[in-house]
């Protein structure tokens, strides 16, 4: 069994980088502008090239997020039981159930809770009230009405204090703003807006193993690196298929594991892996060069000329391919030769 | 949420105002009740001639706003103003106008005929194609449906049978198209210049192209075609032309070059001289390259000149203030600066022209000529956006012929037909077949040509297929041809893009001064550059010593002294004959092989302040 694994093995000094690079963009070039829809996701979620590139930059916001959570039997029969958890899931801010208000001269904020909204989201009050004294506890609540009056007098840090009550979480799980129930081969499955791992994996209705969210970044927080990596894969898998594009996987493994190498992500770029190549010369070529020879002169740093740019600037064989092969043995006579200079020594 | 509701923004109303605005050259000038009205009246006095024919108005009753355009810059256009469901220009005025009672300019003034500018046309007219379209509604009718397309569009052939892109190229190619330009060519001194022998009128004419006369100066000959492969030779947009018919000047042009230069003055009073440069000139070339020269330096007229040959013999001044000799008077050392005849090129003397320049100086042009012979690579098109590089000149007795004995000028390839869907290609030619026989011109002028019917009914009286399709017999082998062939004859056109005036090879050649690097460009004889994606691929291939010769080698490969004490770059005393480091003085030195471009880098780096060490090591 080993011999076929060994022969599909690539081969020493093959430049894997450059083909991963030169498969991944050559269809690259061809995707289209159109942009694909995912059904009942009102936001629209980048696919095609801004899609790559997010990805490839390893950002840390600026995206659509979604969860896919698939459910336990019992529940991925049921529309019902579906539905109620998926209600159960779906995030609430505080801004979405009450209407705010900043008093800058008496420095004091208003919540007026909106009753008719919280029936409807299936909130008490008092849930609510609750939930805003555990933040801060110098409120006091007259019907619907909570009157904080916090102990800072600064008016930027009160502003700064009414916007962090509006984005307090009041029900479901945080970061989820909406959920819906599809109906998937397996029976029902929740589809969400926003995402949130940790939370969701702790529900007892999920079927743990196939809960899917497009958020690298949580991933890698969550589940750790290997789960990033793989989540990387898949995330460009996903787009290059959604464009009818064939790309090998293994190209976009290499990408993936040159991204996670370092134990967390790094996206590809000036800030990312280009820009931390180890050669002065190489991120010189790259960008910033003047930045870049500077801050090498003040540490003193020396190129040893390992990577394959430094060696075309300097016109070296680059040590890729056939550059890389070296002669190991020397001759005998060159042997003797150098024990007795070492022993005249 | 729910608050949310209310606070919505409230939206500011703007109303509109009830009166119109009126713009004079988009200048406010003052409001009026009815701008509708004002419109009809300012238009009727236009078309009374009480209001200048070049002003427009326009009513926007969305913004009621209402525009009077009188400067200049405006594109317009004519239409024939219908009113009342009804033509102005009636059956007895279009009699009085052949008849040459009434002008263009009298149905101007007389409002049968207005130009209308964008504005007015968007706003307010409704124009029907031709007579016969015209209804109740109608505000203007085309004088001629032809007038929709451009003055180029309107020359070429059976347009609307073409898929637009088509049409497109056929419209840019045109203009590439070799004829007579001028007619007064032989004394023009342009800079450069195409002549086509023979030129002939195209059988498929267009009304616009008669009515531009471009049958007088036309820029093509009419080819009698053949849609075939050929051995090959005609894949990929290939064509395939008779040898023969080559050597019978079909498609033959001549290239004019005019070269120029003039004696220019430096400041100190010193001055060029146009002459017959001495040996003792710094820069003299080879004797031969001045044989053709006159005593004033310059060339005479039908002598036929090579790559390098001197076309005007100059002396300039030294580039530097001369250094004082010996003797105390600087001897007047001249710097040889002729115009010669540019690599690659040759001719013959067309004309010489003496003059003065703009600043009063000497100045002659010299006008070389040369005969372009069709070869392959050499450009073709017809009027149907085919366009096709000539892939091999065969030999007559090789081509296909017919039963009759005739024997195609072109092969093109069928596969250019289908998916292009150039069925006007296919049309001319047949019309042109027919036109042929019958030795009329065909009328191709969009939507109102000859019909394909006219030209299958022609053929078939001439003993041809109605189809066009004709049995070919190989002119290789001799055997018939199993599938019958469509031939005819089509207009086609020689592109200015001749491979003579294109082709480049280097396989050596000058560098640039500063890079060490090869140069740039077919003028200055330059190398193809190796860029980075060309790079990538021989790494990809893992291919380190192709790569090295190419960046290295082939390159800006130098040797350098490298102090193996400091790490600098050391130099050679020419004086002194000795190797040393200039910042150490150390003798400890090896020679290293480097690109140029990487000791440039190194000697900007020191530029920015940092100091760069090389520390060597032996090879592993």
């Amino acid at each position: 069994m080993t011999k076929p694994k060994k022969d599909t093995l690539v081969q020493t000094g093959e430049a894997v980088g450059i083909i991963a690079a030169q498969s991944i963009g050559e269809p690259g070039t061809q995707m289209t502008m159109r942009t694909f829809h995912y059904a009942g996701v009102a936001e629209q979620v980048p696919t095609g090239l801004p899609r790559l590139i997010e990805i490839v930059d390893a950002r840390k916001t600026a995206k659509k997020p979604l969860m896919d959570i698939y459910l336990k039997h019992e529940y991925a029969n049921n529309e019902e039981k579906a539905r109620a958890f998926a209600e159960s899931i779906e995030g609430l801010t505080l801004a979405s159930v009450a209407y705010l208000e900043e008093d800058f001269a008496t420095k004091k904020i208003t919540i007026t809770i909106d009753e008719e909204v919280a029936k409807e989201e299936g909130l008490q009050i008092s849930e609510i009230v609750k939930i805003i004294k555990k933040l801060i506890a110098n409120a006091t609540q007259e019907k619907n009405v909570v009157t904080l009056k916090p102990r800072t007098s600064n008016l930027r840090s009160l502003r700064r204090l009414s916007n962090k009550l509006k984005a307090l979480h009041v029900k479901g799980v945080p970061n989820i703003s909406r959920a819906m129930i599809l109906r998937g081969p397996k029976g029902f499955f929740v589809r969400t807006g926003g995402s949130n791992l940790a939370e969701v994996l702790k529900r007892e209705e999920i079927d743990g193993p196939a809960l899917y969210t497009n958020d690298i970044k949580e991933v890698e927080k969550t589940l750790g690196i290997e789960a990033a990596r793989n989540a990387i894969v898949h995330e460009i898998n996903q787009v290059l298929s959604l464009q009818g594009l064939d790309v090998d996987v293994r190209h976009l493994m290499l990408l993936a594991d040159a991204m996670c190498a370092s134990g967390s992500i790094k996206s590809i770029g000036r800030h990312g892996l280009s820009g931390e190549k180890a050669g002065i010369l190489a991120r010189a070529a790259f960008e910033e060069t003047l930045k870049h020879l500077i801050n090498a002169s003040v540490r003193g740093e020396e190129d040893k000329l390992i990577g394959v740019t430094e060696n075309i600037i300097i016109g070296q064989t680059i040590p890729v391919g056939t550059g890389l092969v070296r002669l190991v043995m020397k001759r005998t006579a060159d042997k003797k030769k150098e024990a007795k200079e070492e022993k005249e020594e | 949420m729910a608050k949310k509701k209310l606070k919505k923004r409230k939206r500011v109303r703007i109303s509109l105002p009830d009166k119109t605005a009126v713009y004079v050259n988009g200048r406010l000038v003052g409001f009026y009740a009815e701008g509708a009205k004002l419109y009809h009246d300012l238009r009727d006095k236009r078309r009374d001639g009480l209001l200048s024919s070049q002003t427009n108005f326009a009513f926007s009753r969305k913004t009621r706003e209402l525009f009077i355009n009188t400067d200049g810059g405006r594109a317009r256009r004519p239409y024939v103003v219908v009113k009342h469901g009804k033509s102005l220009y009636t059956k007895e005025l279009q009699e009085k106008v052949k008849k040459g009672e009434v002008s263009w300019t009298d149905l101007i003034k007389t409002g049968v005929v207005e130009y209308l500018d964008s504005e007015e046309e968007e706003e307010h007219a409704y124009v029907a194609p031709t007579d016969k379209e015209i209804t109740e509604e109608h505000s203007h009718v085309e004088i001629d449906p032809v007038s929709i397309a451009g003055v180029t569009v309107s020359t070429l052939p059976f347009v609307e049978y073409n898929s637009s892109p088509r049409i497109t190229m056929a419209c840019a190619m045109s203009k590439q198209s070799l004829g007579v330009y001028s007619t007064n060519y032989n004394i023009r001194m342009d800079s450069r210049a195409h002549i086509l022998f023979y030129p002939q009128a195209p059988l498929a004419q267009t009304q616009p192209y008669k009515t531009l006369r471009f049958g007088r100066q036309p820029a093509g000959q009419n080819l009698v075609v053949a849609i075939t492969s050929y051995r090959g030779y005609n894949m990929g947009d290939a064509v395939v032309m008779n040898k023969n018919a080559v050597d019978r000047c079909m498609m033959r042009s001549a290239f004019y070059k005019t070269y120029e230069t003039e004696e220019r003055r430096y400041p100190g009073g010193q001055k060029d001289k146009f002459e017959l440069p001495q040996p003792v000139v710094s820069g003299y070339r080879d004797e031969k390259q001045y044989r053709h020269l006159g005593e004033d330096g310059v060339i005479v007229p039908e002598s036929k000149v090579e790559a390098r040959d001197v076309l005007v013999g100059k002396t300039s001044p030294p580039r530097f203030l001369e250094e004082v000799s010996v003797f105390g008077i600087a001897e007047e050392k001249k710097r040889e600066n002729s115009v010669t005849v540019k690599n690659g090129e040759e001719g013959i003397v067309d004309s010489v022209m003496l003059t003065e320049s703009l600043s009063g100086n000497k100045l002659v042009k010299v006008k070389v000529r040369s005969i372009k012979v069709p070869e392959p690579g050499d450009k073709f098109a017809s009027r149907h956006g085919q366009k096709g590089v000539v892939g091999l000149l065969a030999p007559q007795e090789d081509m296909p012929f017919t039963e009759s004995g005739i024997v195609p000028d072109l092969i093109i390839n069928p596969h250019a037909i289908p998916s292009r869907m150039t069925a006007g290609h296919l049309l001319e030619m047949i019309g042109g077949k027919a036109a042929c026989m019958n030795g009329n011109l065909v009328d191709a002028t969009p939507f109102q040509g000859d019909k394909e019917h006219e030209f299958k009914e022609q053929l078939e009286k001439f003993g041809f297929q109605r189809h066009g399709k004709e049995i070919l017999y190989d002119g290789i082998t001799g055997e018939r041809i199993e599938t019958e062939i469509f031939l005819g004859v089509i207009y086609y056109q020689r592109l200015h893009h001749l491979v003579s005036n294109k082709m480049h090879v280097r396989s050596r050649g000058p560098v640039q001064l500063l890079t060490h690097q090869p140069t740039e460009g077919r003028a200055r004889e330059g190398g193809l550059r190796f860029g980075e994606m060309e790079r990538d691929c021989l790494i990809g291939y893992g291919a380190s010593m192709l790569l090295k010769e190419r960046m290295l080698e082939e390159s800006d490969k130098t040797t350098a002294l490298i102090c193996e004490k400091c790490g600098s770059i050391a130099v050679y005393d020419h004086l002194k004959k000795r190797e040393y480091c200039p910042l150490c003085d150390s003798t400890n030195l090896s020679k290293v092989e480097l690109s140029y471009a990487f000791k440039l880098l190194l000697d900007e780096i020191k530029s920015i302040g940092i100091f760069p060490r090389l520390m060597l090591k032996d090879k592993a």
